[in-house]
């Protein structure tokens, strides 16, 4: 300030901000942006709601042939639902970071001393924790298709939801990167979201699925969420693979998306990069 | 900077030892693809001083201004913040840097004090000291008052001004702006460059400032002078115009040809070397005034409009490049 004279001494600070401050800066931003805009407040909490009333509204009419049989496939749908609703809010929000750029808020970031990590890492897990919220309030329908809430089952599920949460989070990131327009990201999201979610597991069983599209399922890394998501809910139903097994694939994809956008983060590059 | 000490006797300013320079270019070159956007720039920002990169639009201001701040990296050449490569340290150069975009980067949905606080927290400020930072800057800026005021509800100028705090609350070193008095008006760019000579005069920060305004430049203790990526001119506003012999004449003619007799037959009759611009031939004399007298006799009718003026830094760009600071040249870089 005023006290010191024109020719003072600077001090060369060298001094790194680390990779948890910015981060932690970043996902603060994520939650406060995301509650002051009301409207994404109530579509959080709305959306599963009205999702699961249409949804079992429909089922039951639709599918009353048989006795039981709907609730039967209600139950098998619920971890597919689950999933769907984190995809949807995941992806999304990664829309917030084309926003970022188009209103010159990313490009003060770039210009920070912060390691590109800490920007994916903040970003990333400000979209996971909004998408794993709602991913968990759906959870609250859960014992309507016969699932036993035991602790256990909820620790599993959380787990499950919030690994989902991130890897899909990174992979919106990696896509919403590179992009200058939301209309492009919807387009490239759709085209390749939907498939993601249809080759899931979450409409019908891998076991079901034969050549090419088992071979598409096992490469997804929605299927691998949404198995262990299943194996959570209903631990005495059998899947495709063991919930040790789906939760560590689940992690790894976590690792790989993560890294995915971060290797796209930091190409330094002699053209604009922001 | 720590030469200060270790010569106290020898008055050398701390910025003046080779690669310690608040911002060094040393034959810095880009292109975009085939097209040569900066072409080996060399120049150096002493230690606080405010310095002026003008030049029309499509000059390389904006692409120099990206590689300094550590946006792009050159395709040639090296550029230096306090000593610190841009492409090769472009972190400790960042923390030396403070930048004000030409954009908006505020958060909108944040307020003026959680703006400041992300900032901080990017550049590892945190706690009591980033509180007490924060309050100064906007203290400084005037804006101590609307702290917990969302930024979208601030006027333009009250924004830019939050800008500036932004790019403060590190206590920088070096200060870059990019065009900073873009959407304000007279009274607000009268208050903005006071704050940035308070700045330079109190607390010795080093200022960088991009423009494509003559009026602005005028400000600078030193311009660099821009014209297609090369620099044309570099001095301060002052010596700059000294450099063009006393007065600029301008002569006005009905058309470019007319423009083009008059300036041969000028040659011939009076042995001066006038330049054509349109339909205006300009000559620099250290006795317009006479001329102009002269000049009028001898080709009764062949003029439409004299004027006589000292030299502005229009006439410094036209002197050096031959062409004016506003041409259709200048709008491929937008």
């Amino acid at each position: 300030m005023a006290t010191l004279a024109a020719t003072a001494p600077r001090a060369v600070k060298t001094a790194s901000p680390g990779i948890w401050l910015p981060a932690y800066s970043l996902w603060v931003r994520e939650i406060v942006r995301f509650y002051r805009q009301k409207a994404r407040v109530a579509g959080v909490i709305a959306s599963p709601l009205i999702f699961w009333v249409v949804l079992g509204a429909g089922f039951a009419h639709s599918f009353n042939t048989g006795a039981g049989s709907s609730s039967h496939y209600l139950g098998y749908f619920f971890p597919g639902s689950v999933a769907m609703i984190v995809l949807f809010t995941a992806i999304f929000s990664m829309m917030s970071l084309i926003q970022d750029r188009n209103e010159g808020f990313l490009l003060s970031v770039l210009a920070a001393p912060v390691s590109r990590s800490s920007i994916v890492l903040g970003k990333v897990l400000g979209g996971a924790t909004l998408a794993a919220i709602q991913g968990i309030i759906f959870l609250v329908f859960a014992p309507l298709v016969g699932v036993h809430m035991t602790p256990v089952a909820i620790a599993l599920s959380i787990l499950a939801i919030v690994m989902i949460s991130f890897e899909l989070t990174a992979l919106g990131f990696a896509i919403a990167w590179p992009m200058d327009s939301t209309q492009a990201f919807h387009a490239i999201v759709n085209m390749l979201l939907i498939p993601l979610w249809l080759l899931s597991g979450s409409l019908f069983p891998l076991s079901g699925a034969a050549g090419w599209m088992r071979f598409c399922m096992m490469l997804n890394p929605l299927t691998y969420g949404v198995e262990a998501l299943r194996g959570a809910l209903f631990p005495d139903t059998p899947t495709q693979f063991s919930l040790p097994v789906n939760l560590a694939v689940t992690a790894v994809f976590c690792l790989l998306t993560f890294a995915a956008a971060w290797a796209i983060v930091n190409r330094r590059t002699n053209k604009p990069s922001a | 900077m720590a030469t200060l000490s270790e010569h106290p006797s020898a008055k050398i300013r701390a910025g003046e030892i080779p690669g310690r320079m608040p911002i060094e270019l040393d034959r810095v070159s880009h292109n975009y693809g085939d097209r040569l956007a900066l072409d080996n720039l060399s120049f150096a920002v002493q230690p606080a001083e405010i310095f002026g990169l003008l030049g029309p639009n499509g000059s390389g201001k904006t692409t120099l201004f990206r590689i300094l701040s550590t946006l792009m990296v050159p395709s040639g050449g090296t550029a230096r913040i306090e000593g610190f490569d841009v492409s090769r340290e472009p972190n400790r150069a960042r923390q030396q840097t403070g930048i004000v975009f030409q954009a908006r980067s505020l958060d909108l949905k944040l307020t003026v004090a959680e703006n400041l606080k992300h900032q901080g927290h990017l550049y590892g400020l945190r706690g009591e000291t980033l509180k007490t930072r924060s309050a100064e800057v906007l203290q400084r800026v005037g804006l101590s008052d609307r702290a917990n005021e969302y930024v979208e509800t601030l006027s333009g100028g009250m924004q830019r001004r939050v800008e500036l705090a932004k790019g403060l609350i590190h206590s920088p070193a070096v200060l870059l702006l990019d065009e900073p008095s873009t959407g304000l008006d007279p009274g607000a760019r009268r208050d903005m460059w006071q704050y940035l000579k308070t700045l330079r005069d109190q607390e010795g920060v080093s200022i960088l400032v991009t423009t494509h305004l003559m009026e602005e430049a005028e400000h600078c203790d030193r311009l660099a002078i821009l014209n297609q990526g090369t620099l044309v001119a570099l001095g301060s506003p002052l010596q700059l115009k000294s450099a063009i012999g006393g007065d600029v004449v301008l002569f006005e003619t009905a058309s470019p040809e007319a423009a083009r007799t008059l300036a041969e037959r000028m040659g011939a009759r009076f042995g001066v070397q006038p330049s054509v611009l349109g339909s205006t031939v300009r000559l620099e004399r250290p006795d317009g005034h006479r001329l102009v007298t002269t000049v009028v006799e001898a080709f009764p009718g062949e003029i439409d409009g004299i004027s006589v003026a000292r030299p502005s830094l229009e006439d410094v760009f036209i002197q050096r490049t031959g062409h004016r600071f506003w041409t259709d040249a200048g709008e491929k870089e937008a």
